[in-house]
């Protein structure tokens, strides 16, 4: 019987199996940000050991730095100090660091493709839960905890029960204004928060092959939120092409090498998963979340749901965000904007956003924080005329960084306010303590900024085709 | 590193009865800054337990003086979303060494049992007895007896098993870790490491 794609790339790395017991998997990158870190590295002193790999360990600063003044010292004196911590830790253990102000730096899951650290068929870890995020390229990646950040840092392998398979099938090609972001959406929206807790999903068909790189990274990186420790797609000549050339992707005899792996990559016919589900392209629209947790969400069209899956719960949820059941959510005001994140926070992001916002401008009553994934993507938004496009709209663009996806800095949204956000995640107090996200895809997010309401982007999508 | 090992826990419990409890919810971001890890069970809940002025929102639980222990109960779904350990710190330092739910997340999961917490995940309908039982009477005590998985309500004597992995159980029962036990494989790892692909 053939294998699963997971298969091929779990078993490769497996050193050895513990009888009853987790595999030990071997690690190829571990990225490395401020926030998960210090502890590990402490624990390692407490040990007396050393990093085994630090040319397989790769370090930035994301989660907790500002987004404005970046060349000035930081002024929160807690994130200063994590910021001084991972700084001396990755020089102590030899470890690359790509700090603020250097022009590697962003979200980490942003430059690890960037760079070419994110490679097809390799197993990649980073003690954040959007490590998923490298699964665009058949890698396997997720998310750990600290004491398994500790743990890759001493021995570059990782203890774990190897999950189920799980395949997710879109057949059709996506409707007009449907974006990877809603994809994604959807998916959560149908299987629900826990709906694959315990699976590794693949995903595959036609949608995923006729999408970009970055969207595939989009819709990959939100595989956690249905509970997925990871999500991929089967590396292809799109990927092949992305990954070559790039800083840390193999070259030379090395690069003929990994491609002879990489053409193994796929899931062969005869395989099977645990579970397969199937959807079809037809059936998605541009979506938007209206409760606290990623799979509270439906078409912008449709009205907030009468039943919903646990209503205790439910209604707490609709009290949080000050909605009623049966509401429409078109044309809900917007109080701030947000494009960002591991999750939209690149190049074709902000080109999506800015292709609303041409011959528009940003909404009186909305705040937008435009925040780019990293410095690669910053520049690119410059070369391009987007961030003169943006600012000339009325637009403020800030400096990379995790920002407001879950208001570690000071970008916060304030309490009862509305957020139209590009991030993952509308847990309360997600953006800010009592702030209310709305989770949506660029355009949803433009569409927004520039009408100051919950818009579908498709009206403005067309007039702006009648005129042309 | 060794940490508490964990046999049998005898204890009242408190009712936390919501679902899908994320980790931003067990320990918002902006608590997240610490470099060692001490003081998070101060912040554990902390904008489900305090005001925006940071008195004590009176009627959750862990604020109700009727409800104590080394128990959590909570919802399904509990400790979905971000991948923080320092929402298992925040529960260990408050003082829980076991939560019950009838369904975890995974990540949360694992990073329970890697610092000496229990996930005992039991039925929903074991799960909804539990509620109930303390409800009624919230000094009902609960017996977690990790050797033989069981969990037995001491009160009304119902019981039920529950799952774990053997190596983990092991681990728990002795307090070993795991990072000892990769140490010991550096040789055989650095064997693996010269002849993988990429």
């Amino acid at each position: 019987m053939g294998s699963t794609l997971f298969d091929k790339v779990w078993d490769a790395h497996v050193v050895k199996k513990i009888e009853n017991g987790p595999d030990i998997l071997f690690i190829d990158r571990h990225l490395v940000h401020e926030v998960t870190s210090p502890v590990a590295f402490l624990g390692l002193k407490r040990r007396g050991i050393s990093v085994l790999y630090p040319n397989k360990t790769f370090a930035t600063a994301d989660h907790n730095t500002p987004t404005k003044n970046q060349h000035l010292p930081v002024e929160d004196p807690l994130s200063a100090n994590q910021l001084a911590a991972i700084e001396k830790n990755a020089g102590d253990y030899g470890i690359p660091y790509w700090g603020l102000g250097h022009h590697k730096n962003g979200i980490v899951h942003v430059i690890g493709p960037e760079n070419g650290i994110t490679v097809p068929g390799a197993t990649i870890v980073c003690g954040d839960s959007h490590t998923s995020t490298h699964g665009a390229f058949g890698a396997v990646a997720f998310g750990i905890g600290t004491s398994e950040v500790e743990m890759v840092l001493a021995t570059q392998c990782i203890m774990q029960p190897k999950p189920k398979t799980m395949k997710i099938e879109i057949s059709g090609s996506l409707s007009f204004g449907v974006t990877p972001k809603d994809v994604a959406l959807y998916i959560i929206s149908q299987l629900t928060t826990s709906g694959a807790t315990g699976y590794f999903v693949e995903y595959s068909g036609k949608v995923f092959e006729e999408m970009s790189m970055e969207g595939r990274m989009t819709v990959c990186n939100l595989s956690i939120e249905m509970g997925a420790r990871g999500g991929m797609i089967a590396p292809d000549e799109k990927t092949i092409s992305y990954v070559e050339g790039r800083e840390f992707a193999p070259n030379g005899a090395d690069w003929d090498r990994a491609l002879d792996y990489w053409k193994t990559l796929h899931t062969d016919e005869d395989a099977t998963f645990d579970k397969v589900i199937s959807f079809e392209a037809a059936d998605i629209e541009p979506m938007i979340t209206f409760g606290t947790n990623p799979g509270m969400g439906g078409s912008i069209m449709s009205d907030i749901p009468k039943d919903f899956e646990g209503s205790a719960s439910y209604k707490k949820s609709l009290d949080y965000m000050d909605f009623k059941e049966g509401e429409s959510m078109l044309n809900k005001k917007v109080d701030y904007v947000f494009l960002g994140s591991c999750t939209n926070g690149r190049i074709e992001d902000f080109r999506a956003f800015a292709s609303i916002v041409k011959g528009r401008k940003k909404a009186d009553n909305v705040t937008a924080w435009l925040v780019p994934g990293s410095h690669v993507v910053e520049k690119a938004i410059k070369d391009e005329g987007i961030f003169d496009l943006l600012t000339e709209a009325g637009f403020e663009i800030r400096e990379p960084g995790c920002s407001a996806c879950l208001a570690m800095n000071d970008d916060k949204i304030p309490p009862g306010k509305y957020a139209v956000s590009t991030s993952n995640r509308n847990f309360e107090g997600r953006q800010g303590p009592q702030s209310r996200t709305l989770l949506a895809s660029p355009l949803v997010a433009a569409a927004a900024a520039v009408t100051g309401k919950v818009t579908d982007p498709r009206t403005l999508m067309q007039v702006e085709s009648l005129t042309e | 590193m060794a940490y508490d090992k964990f046999e049998v826990l005898k204890s009242s419990a408190v009712p936390l009865p919501i679902e899908n409890v994320d980790t931003d919810q067990i320990i918002p971001a902006r608590f997240l800054k610490a470099t060692e890890r001490k003081g998070f069970g101060d912040n554990l809940f902390r904008d489900w337990r305090f005001n925006s002025d940071d008195t004590p929102k009176a009627d959750f639980p862990l604020n109700n003086p009727r409800f104590s222990g080394k128990i959590l109960v909570s919802g399904k779904n509990f400790g979905s979303g971000s991948s923080r350990e320092h929402a298992v710190w925040a529960i260990y330092d408050y003082g829980f060494r076991c939560v019950v739910s009838s369904f975890f997340a995974d990540i949360f999961r694992n990073n329970c049992l890697n610092i000496g917490i229990l996930p005992v995940q039991v039925s929903p309908e074991f799960l909804q007895s539990m509620f109930k039982s303390i409800d009624a009477n919230e000094n009902t005590e609960f017996e977690v007896n990790l050797p033989e998985q069981k969990i037995i309500n001491l009160e009304t004597n119902e019981s039920e098993s529950f799952n774990i992995n053997p190596y983990k159980k092991d681990n728990m029962i002795n307090g070993f870790d795991d990072i000892d036990y990769l140490l010991n494989l550096v040789d055989d790892i650095k064997v693996f490491a010269d002849k993988t692909p990429i």
